[in-house]
Formats: structure tokens, sequence, C-alpha cells
């Protein structure tokens, strides 16, 4: 299976990356946008077709190495 | 003192740390390449130098804390033995799990390279022996995440059990935002684990311990170690 683990930062964890990148592309012009933050994702291909198992792996992969949770939260989806 | 420092890929500093320990603490260590699931017997002091293990890749220090050798670190620290991270080696103990919190990006966003005041607010760990509480010495940091970052509550944890060791500040000792340099919180540079035995912190001590590096106010930290086993 194709699946997608998205890290990205907890609310109130403060992004200077993002806020830089919100910089940017306001001094691009690229108007109408609020706010950026910046976060990690991880295309996994996992054998198998249970989707429950699947997702067990990746929530795992996730706790012990690919977000730190101090700071992180993810998210995990099948994609095909 | 048996002192060990452990060498990942990509680590730089581990020459600068094993020089510091043999001139000021009296010790040759021996080198433990990052594979070894065993720490050489008798081993006090286990170091962890600064660099860029594993070219910093997904966050700095996350892959050499899960590196065979750690699980050798671990048992160590939970056998009461010190252990020392700077800089990098900071950031792989809080990956670890062996000290609370994160080093996140520097608030600046940049790269800080030059030297950083300290204040040293603790003389009675096995660390610190070498300085006097409250004195100021002058160390070199440099680390793009040095940003120390931890919820609420650890913070809270942190400060009323003293576990801060050492802060940012400016020449004279006073607390300033101009002088936390990377936007720690507190301006924490360095901390303890509730046990004691574990220290990390982001400055490097390492690299002022000789009258042609400018300053020596680095020995006290690895004289301090040398003394703590001696005594």
């Amino acid at each position: 299976m194709k699946a997608r683990v998205t890290v990205t930062l907890k609310s109130g964890v403060l992004d200077p990356q993002g806020k830089a990148i919100e910089g940017a592309l306001k001094s691009l012009g690229v108007d109408g946008i609020a706010s950026v933050r910046q976060g990690k994702v991880f295309d996994v291909e996992v054998p198998g077709s249970d989707r429950g198992a699947v997702e067990a792996i990746l929530r795992e992969a996730a706790e012990r190495l690919l977000a730190n949770t101090v700071i992180e939260d993810y998210r995990v989806e099948i994609v095909g | 003192m048996k002192s060990a420092v452990l060498v990942f890929p990509g680590i730089n500093r581990e020459g600068d740390m094993a020089r510091a320990l043999r001139l000021c603490a009296g010790s040759d260590p021996a080198m433990v390449w990052h594979t070894e699931t065993a720490l050489p017997a008798g081993t006090d002091l286990v170091v962890l130098p600064g660099g860029f293990s594993y070219g910093d890749y997904l966050r700095c220090g996350a892959i050499a804390a899960r590196a065979p050798v750690m699980d050798a670190v671990r048992a160590h620290a939970e056998r009461g033995g010190l252990v020392l991270g700077i800089c990098n080696g900071f950031q792989i103990l809080c990956e670890a799990g062996l000290l609370p919190g994160v080093l996140m990006r520097n608030a600046g966003l940049k790269f800080i390279c030059k030297d950083a005041y300290i204040r040293v607010e603790r003389a009675d760990t096995p660390f610190t022996g070498g300085y006097r509480a409250g004195q100021v010495i002058r160390v070199p940091v440099a680390h793009g995440e040095g940003n120390y970052m931890a919820d609420s509550e650890t913070i809270a944890r942190l400060e009323g059990e003293g576990r801060i060791v050492f802060r940012y500040t400016a020449p004279d000792g006073a607390l300033s935002p101009d002088w936390n340099m990377n936007g720690s919180i507190y301006a924490i540079a360095g901390i303890l684990n509730a046990r004691g035995n574990v220290l990390g912190m982001m400055p490097h001590p390492e690299n002022h311990i000789e009258a042609s590096m400018g300053c020596t106010d680095g020995r006290g930290l690895f004289s301090g170690l040398g003394r703590h086993f001696a005594a």
C-alpha cells in the first residue's frame, strides 16, 4: 500500500521557518496568504493490504522516529 | 576517570573533546563507534560530542539517537554513570529521551558561530565542580538549532528542581534577551536530567581550554569532572 505520513508543528509552537516563507511570499507579491506553517511529508510503501495493520506500522514509525511528539503532530493516511 | 567519546557519522568535535579530556581531566578516552553495542568496561563518563550526525537529516540528532550504541548509553545512565552531551550531543540526548525537551531552529534563523557568555547556576554537580555558582564563563557556540523548548510543565520542573545548569547572560551575568542569542526559553544553555547524572549543553567548553585559543574558561568543566572521580 502507498501511504503518507504528514508531520506538522503543534499549534502554539513557534515556526520561524514558516514565518520566513510567509515573508518571502509577501515580497514576491503572492497576496491573500494569511500565514504559513512548514511541515514534512513522508511517502511510504508498505507491503500488505490490511489497512489497520498498515496504519499501525505507520503510527509506530511516526511515534518512534518520524515525529518528535514534544513539538510535532502527525497524520497517517493510506493513499492507494 | 575512565571516559568514552562516542563517534557518529558526521560528528566533527570528537578530536577536540578527546584533547580536552586528556589535557584538563587527565583521562585518555576510548573512541566508541556508533555501531558498538557495549561501552568499554568500567566507563565512568560517556561524552557525545558536537557536529552534524547524519547530516542533521530528519531532525538534528534524531537518527544518531536511535543508533545501536545508545542502548548501552541508556543502560550506563540507568546505572548512575555520567553522560555529557555537547551541541549535537545535547540534541541527540533530547531525541533519545535521556533529557527532556527539544532544540529548535534558532529564533533568528541564522547559524550562530561566536562566543557566548553563560552563567554557571550550580557548582554542586559532578560536571560543574570546577566553577563557582554564579560564575560567568565565555564559551563558543556554533549551532543552527539551539533554541531550547519544552512544555510548560517540564520547564517548571527544570526550574523548580534546579536542573537549569547554564544560562545565556550578558558578560556581567545579567539575563537579557539581547544575550540569549538563540531564543531559548529561560535562556537555557544547559540542563540536567532528574537524577543529575546526564548533562546537555549547547556551548563548546572543549574549544576554550588553552591559552592559544584566547580563553581557558572551558577548562573547569573537564577539570571538575576529573576531580569528581579523583575525590
